[in-house]
C-alpha cells in the first residue's frame, strides 16, 4: 500500500520518518510506539492513530528546464502578437483602452492580463465546456468548435454522450436523477415550490431548515449548526462576524479564495504559515504571544486559526491532531472548512475530525460545504450553541442573503439520512467505503504507472502533474477524444511551473471505468512522456491486486 | 531495418519536441516563423562548426605535439 521510498512532505517530521521506517517492517496500524518523542508530555505515536503518507515529489531537473523553456517561448510570441495587435498588423480581439484613455494609467498590461491574452487564450476551449445533463459517473457535452483560434466558439448541435466524469465534486454520487432516490425531493418541490423570496432573519426560515440544522448537528456530534444558501459565502460572509480589528488570522498558504476574502474583510491582521507546517506555525503562534500587536504590543484580542479539511488543489489533508494540540497550547481558536473532506474521509464519512479519530470538540468552528458530497448546494457552520446562536444574528449572510431553497434542504437531508443510516439502508455506508476502495485503487495504479501525484493516499482528490504549458492543452484535448473529461489546472490557480490535472473520484465510478480512465492515462502518459516519477512500483501490478489486508474497513 | 518503428519513433520525437517548446499551441504561420527560425539558427551553427572545428583541432593537436614534439624533432635530428 505504502511505497516506502516515498518522498514527503519537504519538512520532514521526525515522527514520519519513523513510520516509514515501521512501515518497511509490515506494520500498519500503530499506538504509542514510538520511543523517547514525548512532546507536552503526550508522547508523539498516539497523536496520529493511522498512517499519514503524503507524497510531495519534485520533478527530475530537465522537467523544470523544459517547462521554463516553454514558457520563454510563448513569452516571446505573447510579446509578438502584443507588437502585431498595437500596430494594426492584426486584428483585435482583446479588450483595450479607449484612444481618450491612452495617456491614462495602463489598464491591460501587468502579467496577469498578457498571460491571459498570449497563453490563455490558446488552450481556453479545455475550459468552461457546457454539460447538458447531470454530473453524474457520466455525463453529456455540448460540442464546440472555434474557428478564430478560441476567441469565439460556436455549438455544432451535437452532445458528445457518455464521457467518463473524473471533473466533478461528485464524491459520494449523490448527483443522480434516479426517480426513486429523489422522491422526497420531489414531494417537498411540489409542497413548497423552488423560491423563498426572502432573508433568514425576515421570513425566510422555514420548517425545513430548521430539520436540516437539527440533522447536520447530528451527524457532525456538535451541539448546533446553521445552513446557508452558498458555500462560498458560508466563508466569505461569517468570518468578518467572527473576528475583526485586533484579532490575527493565521492561514494556510494554500488557503481557498473564500477563506482569503473573508479573511480580507473583516479587517484583521493575517498572517501565512507554510502549507501544512506545524513549524511554521508555532512560530508564528509563539511570535503573536510574544510581540503581541504590532504598534502597541498589547495582546491579540483572539487568535484563529484558518485551515481546510482537504486542500483541493493538492490533495493534502491537514495535519489535524498537531494543530489541535498547538491550539490549546496557546490557547488559539480552530477554524476548519471541511468543503472537500466532508463525506468524502472518515470511516463513516464525518469529515477528518472522524478520519483522525479525534471528537468535535476540538475544533471551534466547523464549517463544510453539501456542493461537494451531498449533490446540493449551500455551506453550514456547527459548533457550540453560543456560537451559531451569535452567528444567526450577526452573520451577513443571515441578514442579507436569501436561504437554502426547500427542495435543495430536502436533497441534504436525503443524503445525510442515507449516509447515517436513518433510511434503514447501508447504502450510504456502501457509498463511503466505494469512495474509499475507489480512492486506493486508483491512486495506487497511477503511482504505479510512474506519474507524479500529489496528495495523501486517503485522499479522493487526485492531482497528476503536467508541469509544461503545451502539454496543459494536448492532455485535455486528448482525453476528450477518448471520451473522458479532465480537469486541467494551471496558473494562476497553482504556481506557474506546476500545471496540473486534477481528478475527482466518485464513489458513483465503476471498477470498469476507473480502468478505463486508467489505460487511457497509461497510453496518453506513454505519447505525452508524463511518467516523470523516479519512484514508481514493479512492473507486476496484478501482484498486488488482492494480497494488499483491508485494515481500515 | 523496422522503417515503420523508427517513423513512429521520430514522429514521437517530433510531438515531444512540439509540445516542449509550446509550438503545438501557435498559429501555422506561428509556427512557420518558429520553425523558420530555429532551423536557419541549426544551419548556422552546423555551418560554423563545419567552417571552423576541423581548423580548431588541428590547432589543439599542434599545442599538444609541442610538448612531446621538440623531442620528436630532437631524436630525428640525431638520427640524421
Amino acid at each position: 500500500m505504502a511505497n516506502p521510498s516515498a518522498v514527503c512532505n519537504g519538512h520532514l517530521h521526525h515522527h514520519h520518518q519513523k513510520q516509514n521506517n515501521l512501515l518497511k517492517s509490515g506494520i500498519y496500524k500503530k499506538n504509542g510506539i514510538t520511543k523517547g518523542m514525548k512532546k507536552n508530555g503526550i508522547s508523539n505515536g498516539t497523536l496520529y492513530k493511522k498512517t499519514f503518507i503524503e507524497h510531495f515529489e519534485q520533478a527530475p531537473m530537465y522537467v523544470a528546464v523544459l517547462t521554463f523553456l516553454g514558457f520563454g517561448v510563448g513569452t516571446v510570441f505573447g510579446y509578438l502578437r502584443d507588437f502585431m495587435r498595437a500596430w494594426g498588423l492584426e486584428k483585435r480581439n482583446v479588450a483595450t483602452e479607449r484612444e481618450q484613455q491612452k495617456d491614462f494609467v495602463p489598464l491591460y498590461q501587468d502579467f496577469e492580463n498578457f498571460y491571459t491574452r498570449n497563453l490563455y487564450m490558446r488552450i481556453r476551449d479545455n475550459w468552461n465546456r457546457p454539460i447538458c445533463s447531470v454530473p453524474g459517473p457520466q455525463f453529456d457535452l455540448m460540442e464546440r468548435v472555434t474557428d478564430d483560434y478560441n476567441w469565439t466558439f460556436r455549438f455544432t448541435g451535437r452532445t458528445i454522450k457518455n464521457v467518463i466524469n473524473m471533473g466533478s465534486y461528485n464524491y459520494l454520487g449523490f448527483a443522480e436523477t434516479d426517480v426513486n432516490a429523489l422522491k422526497t425531493v420531489t414531494i417537498e418541490l411540489q409542497k413548497y415550490g423552488t423560491g423563498i423570496c426572502s432573508t433568514r432573519q425576515e421570513m425566510g426560515t422555514l420548517d425545513k431548515h430548521v430539520e436540516l440544522e437539527q440533522l447536520v448537528a447530528k451527524f457532525l456530534g456538535v451541539e448546533d449548526a446553521m445552513v446557508f444558501g452558498m458555500g462560498f459565502a458560508t466563508n466569505s460572509m461569517n468570518i468578518p462576524a467572527l473576528v475583526g480589528k485586533g484579532c490575527l488570522i493565521l492561514s494556510d498558504e494554500l488557503n481557498h479564495t473564500s477563506l482569503v476574502l473573508g479573511a480580507r474583510l473583516s479587517g484583521a491582521t493575517i498572517r501565512i504559515f507554510k502549507h501544512n507546517n506545524m513549524q511554521s506555525l508555532e512560530k508564528l503562534l509563539r511570535e503573536a504571544i510574544i510581540y503581541g500587536q504590532p504598534r502597541s504590543r498589547r495582546a491579540w484580542r483572539k487568535i484563529i486559526i484558518l485551515v481546510e479539511g482537504i486542500y483541493s488543489m493538492e490533495g493534502s489533508i491537514v495535519r489535524l491532531p498537531e494543530i489541535v494540540s498547538l491550539k490549546r497550547k496557546y490557547k488559539a481558536y480552530l477554524y476548519l472548512d471541511e468543503a472537500h473532506s466532508i463525506g468524502a474521509v472518515g470511516a463513516t464519512g464525518r469529515g477528518v475530525v472522524e478520519y483522525f479519530g479525534m471528537s468535535p470538540d476540538d475544533v471551534d468552528v466547523l464549517m463544510g460545504t453539501f456542493t461537494k458530497s451531498f449533490g446540493a448546494a449551500g455551506g453550514y457552520i456547527a459548533g457550540k450553541k453560543d456560537l451559531v446562536d451569535f452567528l444567526r444574528t450577526h452573520s451577513h449572510s443571515a441578514v442579507y442573503a436569501t436561504s437554502m431553497c426547500p427542495p435543495v434542504a430536502e436533497q441534504i437531508i436525503r443524503a445525510m439520512k442515507c449516509l447515517m443510516g436513518l433510511d434503514g439502508t447501508t447504502q450510504g455506508l456502501q457509498r463511503v467505503r466505494q469512495l474509499g476502495k475507489n480512492t486506493r485503487y486508483f491512486r495506487r495504479r497511477l503511482h504505479e504507472m510512474g506519474f507524479i501525484i500529489y496528495g495523501n493516499d486517503d485522499s479522493p482528490v487526485v492531482p497528476l502533474l503536467l508541469y509544461m504549458p503545451g502539454k496543459i492543452g494536448a492532455f485535455a484535448r486528448r482525453m476528450l477524444e477518448k471520451n473522458i473529461g479532465v480537469v486541467v489546472v494551471g496558473f494562476p490557480a497553482t504556481p506557474i511551473t506546476e500545471s496540473r490535472a486534477r481528478f475527482c473520484v466518485s464513489a458513483a465510478h465503476t471498477r470498469e471505468m476507473l480502468d478505463t480512465v486508467l489505460n487511457a492515462l497509461d497510453e496518453l502518459g506513454d505519447f505525452l512522456h508524463l511518467k516523470y516519477s523516479r519512484y514508481s512500483k514493479s512492473s507486476h501490478p496484478e501482484l498486488y491486486e488482492e494480497t494488499r489486508l483491508e485494515l481500515e474497513d | 531495418m523496422d522503417f515503420k518503428g523508427m517513423k513512429n519513433y521520430l514522429y514521437w520525437l517530433y510531438c515531444q519536441f512540439e509540445l516542449i517548446t509550446c509550438s503545438y499551441l501557435m498559429e501555422p504561420w506561428e509556427k512557420l516563423l518558429f520553425y523558420t527560425f530555429n532551423i536557419t539558427m541549426l544551419v548556422t551553427i552546423l555551418y560554423t562548426a563545419y567552417i571552423f572545428i576541423p581548423a580548431h583541432i588541428s590547432m589543439a593537436f599542434q599545442f599538444f605535439w609541442h610538448f612531446f614534439g621538440n623531442q620528436h624533432e630532437n631524436t630525428v635530428s640525431v638520427v640524421k
